[in-house]
């Protein structure tokens, strides 16, 4: 694992190097680097104590726990955040006992700290799956503390769609539910999508958290080896695989809200 | 005639937050099948709550919609959403899907009916061919200028074929030639498909191109109501005259003429129909002793009908002419005597 990236490395380095100019020739770079002697070299030696297999283990169950629990807050959160738009101020729906009801909920658990929720909703994780840790614990409280967030930034995303747009529908005869499927849904979607995209980054960084129930992932391992054990290179890292984790999310999230906009 | 729609002492109210907003107050209205009405007024005269009512988008506080003979406000909400399909409707800021092409915005009516694919796509091609879109039927709404995307709006509102369209100032975003065309198109729908137009506008121009009757409203009620030439040049109420006064070529008989003229008698003569073209005042004054000069005139169109409005001063005799006006009388000219 090791030799590979130090290949890598070593490998656009020197592409690099060569674009430059003749600052090094390749073999003088080669052998500087594999002597060990080189400031680069010391650098990259610097990481041979880091167990790979546990990294790209801690990676997997970073991406497991986003991944299932993003699916969980779409689902259930597109629900609320619809409900919360309809029953909103001057919507179809509207009735202000719910919507004051809902939007109370929702900022209740919005304004418990990710590390306390994940603490209270022990019970309910261990009656919904049977265990309140692990990898598996780690899902519910995401997705109680990620629903809240997702559905008002889904009722922010509904409440873009022009009205206009709503009531010509209406005018055809469209029924309610055809209404938010095929014109709010449709809409709003390059909205929804910029939604998912910010929910999944939040919930990387709660999985760091979920490290106190024994959640695993990244943040967990910076957290135990990095900083508890003194690991700086453990601790940089993680925190590289992370910055890549996020940078990936934002611009695949950025690419598909280009695709789908028609402004 | 056969009444298409009938509004029946409409009142609306809207409730602010401490007080109650009258948009609507004592309406009634009768559109009948196969002609085009309008409704002018001022910004917030309550046209947009009057033909929102129309479709039940807003509900009236007090009164019936009929349609068709069925009161709409009896209806429960699945029955409701049936009728609005033969009820289409454009929109001033045309409120089209902006994720969707235009031809899947004209399908989108169509689409929310479950008919079969075959069918939409045969309606759409029809239906692009009808308003000249064909070449854009891939495009995005925010690749189209405001005529073009009106035309879709129009293409949706008829893809159900319905018996009715309803136009929420239709022409008021676009440019007086794109207006020109819009306005052609609604006549065609009109006169071709025979689709029933209650349109609202605060243009005076609007209502003269293409209305056969026009209802004035203001402040939440309606002043005044007629045949759209009768409007047009005896208008009755004060609001209605500033609408006529608007419109270029009307002719202002009013003080004007007081001090005008060489002190014969003044008169106002109005031509409709064919006879605009006739040569009927000079036959008219030649069988007797009188001249005349002409003071003001217009000869225009209301929408087809051919009009025409002088105003002269007659010179003779008093015997001569009474002859003149009596004469121009059995001819069938509206004449009044201005001084
Ligand atoms: N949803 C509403 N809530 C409160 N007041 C309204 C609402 N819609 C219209 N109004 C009021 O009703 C009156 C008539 O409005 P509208 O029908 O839009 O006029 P117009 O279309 O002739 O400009 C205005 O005074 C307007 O402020
Ligand atoms: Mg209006």
């Amino acid at each position: 694992m090791n030799g590979i990236l130090l290949n890598l490395l070593n490998g656009s380095l020197l592409n690099g190097f060569q674009l430059n100019g003749t600052l090094l020739n390749g073999t003088l770079l080669n052998d500087t680097l594999l002597n060990g002697k080189s400031l680069l070299g010391r650098m990259i030696s610097y990481f041979d104590e880091i167990n790979w297999d546990l990294m790209f283990k801690a990676t997997r169950e970073t991406l497991y726990m986003m991944g299932v629990s993003l699916l969980f807050t779409i689902i259930l959160g597109l629900a609320l955040g619809i409900i919360l738009f309809l029953t909103g101020p001057g919507q179809m729906l509207q009735n202000k006992i719910s919507y004051f009801v809902l939007s109370l909920v929702v900022n209740m658990l919005r304004s418990v700290p990710f590390v306390i929720l994940m603490i209270l909703i022990m019970p309910l994780t261990k009656m919904l799956i049977g265990t309140s840790i692990g990898v598996q614990g780690a899902i519910p409280p995401l997705v109680v503390a990620a629903v809240p967030f997702f559905a008002r930034l889904v009722e922010a995303a509904l409440r873009e769609v022009d009205r206009g747009v709503q009531e010509a529908a209406q005018a055809m005869g469209a029924t309610k539910w055809q209404i938010v499927w095929h014109v709010l849904l449709r809409e709003a979607r390059t909205g929804l999508i910029a939604a998912v995209t910010i929910t999944a980054i939040t919930l990387v960084s709660y999985t760091a958290m979920s490290g106190i129930i024994g959640g695993g992932g990244l943040g967990d391992l910076a957290q135990r080896l990095g900083y508890q054990r003194f690991r700086t290179d453990v601790m940089i890292v993680t925190v590289a695989f992370l910055l890549v984790l996020v940078q990936v999310l934002q611009m695949a999230g950025d690419a598909l809200v280009k695709h789908f906009s028609r402004k | 005639m056969f009444v298409l729609i009938e509004l029946i002492g409409i009142d609306k109210e809207y409730r602010a937050k401490d007080r109650i907003v009258t948009a609507l107050q004592h309406i009634n209205l009768t559109v009948e099948k196969g002609e085009i009405f309008g409704v002018i007024g001022r910004s917030g005269a309550g046209k947009s709550t009057l033909l929102r009512c129309v479709n039940l988008l807003e509900r009236p506080t007090n009164g019936k919609v009929l349609v068709g003979g069925q009161d709409l406000t009896s209806l429960k909400e699945g029955e409701l959403q049936k009728e609005r399909k033969r009820i289409g409707m454009i929109f001033q800021h045309f409120n089209l899907l902006s994720t969707a092409t235009v031809e899947q915005n004209i399908a989108f009516p169509l689409k929310l009916s479950k008919l079969p694919k075959k069918e939409i796509a045969a309606k759409v091609a029809s239906l692009l061919e009808l308003v000249g879109l064909s070449q854009h039927r891939k495009q995005y709404p925010s690749q189209l200028s405001g005529g073009q995307k009106q035309r879709v709006g129009i293409a949706r509102a008829l893809a159900s074929d319905p018996d009715i369209l309803l136009c929420d100032e239709a022409t008021s975003a676009l440019d007086p030639q794109t207006t020109e065309s819009i306005l052609e198109l609604l006549k065609d729908i009109n006169t071709k498909l025979g689709i029933t137009i209650l349109l609202i506008t605060h243009e005076m121009g609007v209502i003269r191109a293409i209305c056969d009757r026009v209802a004035v409203m203001d402040q939440g009620e309606i002043v005044e109501v007629g045949d759209v030439l009768d409007v047009f040049l005896k208008p009755q109420h004060e609001v209605s005259r500033q609408f006529v006064s608007e419109v270029a070529d009307s002719i202002d008989s009013s003080a004007f003429y007081n001090g005008a003229g060489s002190g014969g008698r003044i008169l106002r003569i109005i031509f409709r129909g064919e006879q605009t073209y006739e040569p009927v005042l000079y036959e008219t004054v030649k069988e007797t002793g009188a001249t005349f000069a002409i003071l003001q005139g217009t000869v225009s169109r209301m929408k087809d009908t051919p009009y025409g409005q002088l105003v002269v001063e007659l010179r003779g005799s008093d015997a001569d002419v009474d002859a003149v006006v009596g004469g121009l009388c059995s001819r069938g000219l509206e004449v009044s005597v201005l001084r």
